[in-house]
């Protein structure tokens, strides 16, 4: 039973994980139709602006509020980033996707580069406080902090983002053009200002993947984000571009069978029952779980 | 004659390589309703889209629209509609995941008052379904929706596509009626294929054939000669609208492509 | 783009050369022959090209470099049946690549089968992967057909990694057994007969996604990829002609790897990975999507250019640049992945496009 737990609430925490990075993606690509490859860019620029604060920005640290300090630096820092990536390389092309997917390729294969240029290819060990690394007893499994801090975190986030959407005018003008863009335009708004913001926020999001995924890890490298992505991806399929809840339900689904099966059956299992899962919800529902029909 | 709100000079249009509009000119009067009348297939829809600033990106667009002084095809679609054309597009295109409250909020402007009051009193059922998911309207309540939305700001020209399309014979008349009362504040340019909502509210009509204007003038007249309302628009004046065999593809470009090929 | 389906040319076939006087005209379509006969003879040539190349034409290192550019040259073109001539955004492609590489490796290492058997085994195992994940990718479009191959590559990588039943040898990567190949493909000195095998490969894929983009079948998918629903409406099933170009395109793919296989003398696992599909797409579009020539060019370049990328980024003139240019510029990935955004931004049609550029160009210095 205290395995169960155990392997529930670590795949929850992968879960965590997958859904911040997942939700910008969704976002980014139900209103934008932009599938975005620099977003493991994002997540990459979180944890190394996360790992460089710690070390060395005033006032930031690896324990305490200096850490929340150095988080609140790497996840400004991904929507910085994200931001400029829209403004100089996105809005451009607009309306243009196969451009748009293309320069996020190049950026990606660049971006990594970049870091790897910058901090080397191999792993830094993440500074992260000291209660991240004990275990807390649910029910009797000791469970990882750093898996907890992933589930809070991204629990907030979902809230965050359900709010925004729910309750804010730019939320409603995203909702809107998830299911039509087109006509949003049509009724005089312009919709590109809420591009740069889809792209901020699912920015915020991946960097905040980044640093609690480095936590996570305890260590942080450039190709961290790339692996990351292609989960995210699937699970964005899986929930419906465009659909945060989905992306939320098929988060939580695609983390938990690949805990359980890695664990139960052979290591590396779990990854390929995710995607059979794909297979089988593309056979049954192409356009995912909840979510407008996918289009070209 | 007075001078027209809208001038269409030399619009040609071209998407995926297809010459979809040759060379169209006409002009809209500033009082009234316009009638663009045609075919299916002959690029009335296209022609509405490339006025608002809608043409796909594989589509290339020629030509002069001016609203007053403006000349439209230069400016964004958004910018278009801010500077008071309305577009009511075919297929209502009402966001069916949000409630009807959200689908009017959306067109709330900033430092504007939106005219809740004018809307509601044409059509009080928004009032009264605010809260219901507008993809469970009716489709005559998504057609007063989608007209509703654009009512809330002041408009110095509307465009509307087909707003009688797929109606039972009943609504087609509601629609009627309330397209006739905005007429009387608002100028209007309407795509409709039914030609007794034309007899009802056109006063200019415009003719298309194969991506050319094949015939302006005075809409009751161009009605009165049952010749040339067959040869033009291929029915007899009283036939229905729902006499029409094509089982209405996609909104866009994709339906004018199949007639001019 | 080709303006209506109908009567669209099989292909927007780009003439590589500048123009030429007319008397020269009638020899351009042997053209491709000519340069197949160049590149043929080419290991006879013992010149030295300092800078270009590190040893002279004819030695091992030369040959089996220019062969990897050859076989990823084949690769990209066959690619483009999918990106250029077909519109579909596979994400995918390494793994029907990959399937050639380590099926061959593991039918000849592991399981002892002659190099013969292995390779047909192996090309049509690929094919039927192909047609079977094509079958089930094929349900989505455009961003999502892209998520989706993706999707199915990362399996592919992941049964490699984890060295299911340890026949991949994991991270390790497979050696392959040479024992039991001819011995005209073993060793330094038959690098050659490697390199001409690759020629050949590559000469195969431009002839086969010449001759379907030619057919009928060809001008179908010139149309899907310029508006599906003109396809439909001509009562054709757009997922039957995509099918077939998904199964073609997986089947050279896995070919390609047995050619790898052979020269690189086996299987690594970063060949699975996503990014030998990203850097497929690169080459295309870098080349010119939908020509003749253009994928082949960009992906011979782009190879090459890797490899040679490394050896420029340590070299002096490099690293006596100030650190924050000589990290960047020593990462080949970094200079490539940034010509490949600009050349979206500012060639949209890539290499192939260069002479329809520059041809007014040269047009008005011929005549002041």
């Amino acid at each position: 039973m205290n395995t169960v737990i155990l392997l529930a609430l670590t795949g929850l925490g992968l879960a965590a994980l997958y859904f911040l990075v997942a939700s910008g993606l969704s976002l980014v690509f139900g209103l934008a139709d932009v599938l975005n490859f620099a977003h493991g860019l994002f997540l990459g620029v979180g944890a190394y602006a996360t790992w460089w604060a710690a070390g060395n920005l005033p006032g930031a640290g690896s324990d305490g509020f200096g850490f929340v300090v150095a988080v609140a630096f790497g996840v400004l820092a991904g929507a910085l980033v994200a931001v400029l990536v829209e403004l100089v390389l996105i809005r451009p092309l607009y309306s243009r996707t196969i451009e748009q997917v293309l320069v996020t390729v190049g950026l990606s294969l660049a971006g990594v580069a970049l870091l790897q240029a910058t901090w080397g290819a191999d792993p830094r060990t993440f500074p992260r406080p000291g209660w991240t690394r004990n275990v807390t007893s649910v029910f009797g499994a000791n469970v990882p902090n750093a898996g907890l801090l992933l589930i809070v975190a991204a629990v907030l986030v979902l809230a965050g983002l359900l709010a925004f959407l729910q309750f804010t005018r730019y939320g409603l003008i995203i909702r809107a053009g998830v299911e039509n863009r087109e006509m949003v335009t049509a009724l005089g708004i312009d919709v590109r200002k809420a591009f740069t913001l889809v792209f901020a926020i699912g920015g915020a999001a991946a960097a905040l993947a980044g640093a609690l995924g480095g936590v996570y890890f305890g260590t942080v490298s450039p190709g961290q984000g790339g692996s990351l992505l292609i989960f995210a991806f699937i699970v964005v399929v899986i929930g419906g571009m465009g659909s945060v809840v989905g992306s939320a339900y098929a988060a939580v689904a695609v983390g938990l069978l690949q805990q359980f099966v890695n664990y139960y059956g052979t290591s590396g299992l779990g990854d390929v029952c995710v995607v059979g899962l794909l297979a089988v919800v593309l056979l049954l529902r192409p356009q995912g779980l909840a979510g407008k029909v996918a289009h070209a | 004659m007075t001078e027209p709100i809208l001038s269409v000079q030399n619009l040609s249009v071209r998407i995926a390589g297809l010459h979809i509009l040759q060379g169209v000119s006409f002009a809209v009067a500033p009082n009234g309703v316009t009638v663009l009348l045609g075919r299916n297939g002959v690029g009335k829809t296209t022609t509405l889209r490339a006025i608002v600033g809608l043409t796909p990106r594989n589509g290339e667009v020629r030509g002069t629209v001016r609203m007053g002084a403006q000349d439209l095809l230069a400016r964004p679609t958004h910018r278009l509609v801010r500077g008071g054309l309305g577009y009511v597009p075919e297929d209502r295109c009402v966001f069916a995941g949000l409630t009807v409250a959200e689908n009017l909020r959306l067109a709330e402007r900033r430092g504007t008052t939106p005219a809740y009051d004018k809307v509601f009193a044409l059509f009080p059922e928004l009032d009264r379904r605010g809260r219901q998911r507008a993809g469970s309207l009716s489709g005559g309540q998504q057609q007063m929706l989608a007209i509703g939305r654009v009512l809330l700001n002041d408009n110095r020209l509307l465009l509307v596509d087909e707003p009688t399309k797929g109606l039972a014979p009943k609504v087609v008349t509601e629609v009627a009626e309330v397209l006739e009362r905005v007429a009387e504040s608002v100028p209007v340019l309407l795509v409709e294929q039914n030609l007794a909502v034309v007899r009802r509210l056109a006063r200019d009509a415009v003719v298309l054939s194969a991506g050319q204007v094949a015939w302006t003038g005075d809409a009751q007249e161009l009605l009165l000669e049952t010749a040339l309302t067959k040869s033009l628009l291929g029915v007899g004046s009283e036939a229905p609208v729902s006499a029409r065999s094509e089982p209405g593809p996609p909104a866009g470009p994709a339906r004018t492509k199949g007639g001019t090929a | 783009m080709t303006n209506s389906m109908v009567d669209a040319p099989p292909a927007r076939v780009p003439d590589e050369l500048t123009p030429r006087p007319a008397r020269w005209a009638g020899l351009r379509p042997y053209l491709p022959l000519v340069a197949l006969l160049v590149a043929a003879i080419l290991p006879y040539s013992t010149v030295n090209l300092p800078g270009i190349f590190e040893g002279p034409l004819n030695s091992p290192g030369t040959l089996q470099l220019l062969a990897i550019c050859l076989v990823v040259g084949g690769l990209a073109a066959g690619y483009d049946l999918l990106f250029g001539r077909t519109g579909m955004l596979s994400f995918g492609h390494a793994l029907y690549f990959a399937a050639g590489v380590y099926g061959t490796d593991i039918l000849v290492t592991r399981a002892g089968l002659p190099l013969w058997q292995a390779g047909l085994l192996t090309v049509t195992g690929g094919t039927i992967l192909a047609a079977l994940l094509g079958a089930v990718a094929l349900r989505t479009v455009g961003i999502a057909f892209a998520m989706v191959t993706l999707a199915f590559a990362q399996v592919g990588a992941i049964l490699v990694a984890r060295d299911f039943g340890g026949l991949t040898g994991g991270e390790e990567g497979l050696p392959l057994d040479v024992s039991g190949l001819p011995a005209a493909l073993v060793g330094v000195t038959n690098t050659v007969n490697l390199y001409w095998l690759a020629l050949a490969y590559l000469a195969l894929v431009v002839f086969v996604v010449h001759r379907v983009s030619g057919s009928p079948t060809g001008r179908v998918l010139a149309g899907l990829r310029d508006d599906e629903r003109r396809i439909g409406v001509l009562g054709l099933d757009p997922y039957r002609f995509k099918l077939v170009a998904f199964t073609l395109s997986g089947g050279l793919a896995a070919a390609g790897g047995v050619v790898y296989c052979l020269i690189v003398g086996g299987a690594s696992p970063h060949i699975t990975s996503s990014e030998l599909t990203l850097s497929l797409l690169v080459m295309v579009v870098l080349g010119g999507p939908g020509t003749r020539w253009g994928p082949v060019l960009g992906g011979v370049l782009y190879m090459y250019l890797d490899h040679r990328l490394t050896a420029f980024g340590s070299s002096d003139a490099v690293n006596s640049l100030p650190a924050f240019l000589s990290h960047p510029l020593s990462q080949p990935l970094f200079v490539l992945g940034t010509v490949f955004i600009l050349a979206v931004y500012f060639f949209p049609g890539g290499l192939a496009s260069l002479r329809t550029r520059l041809h007014p160009l040269l047009h008005s210095l011929r005549r002041p």
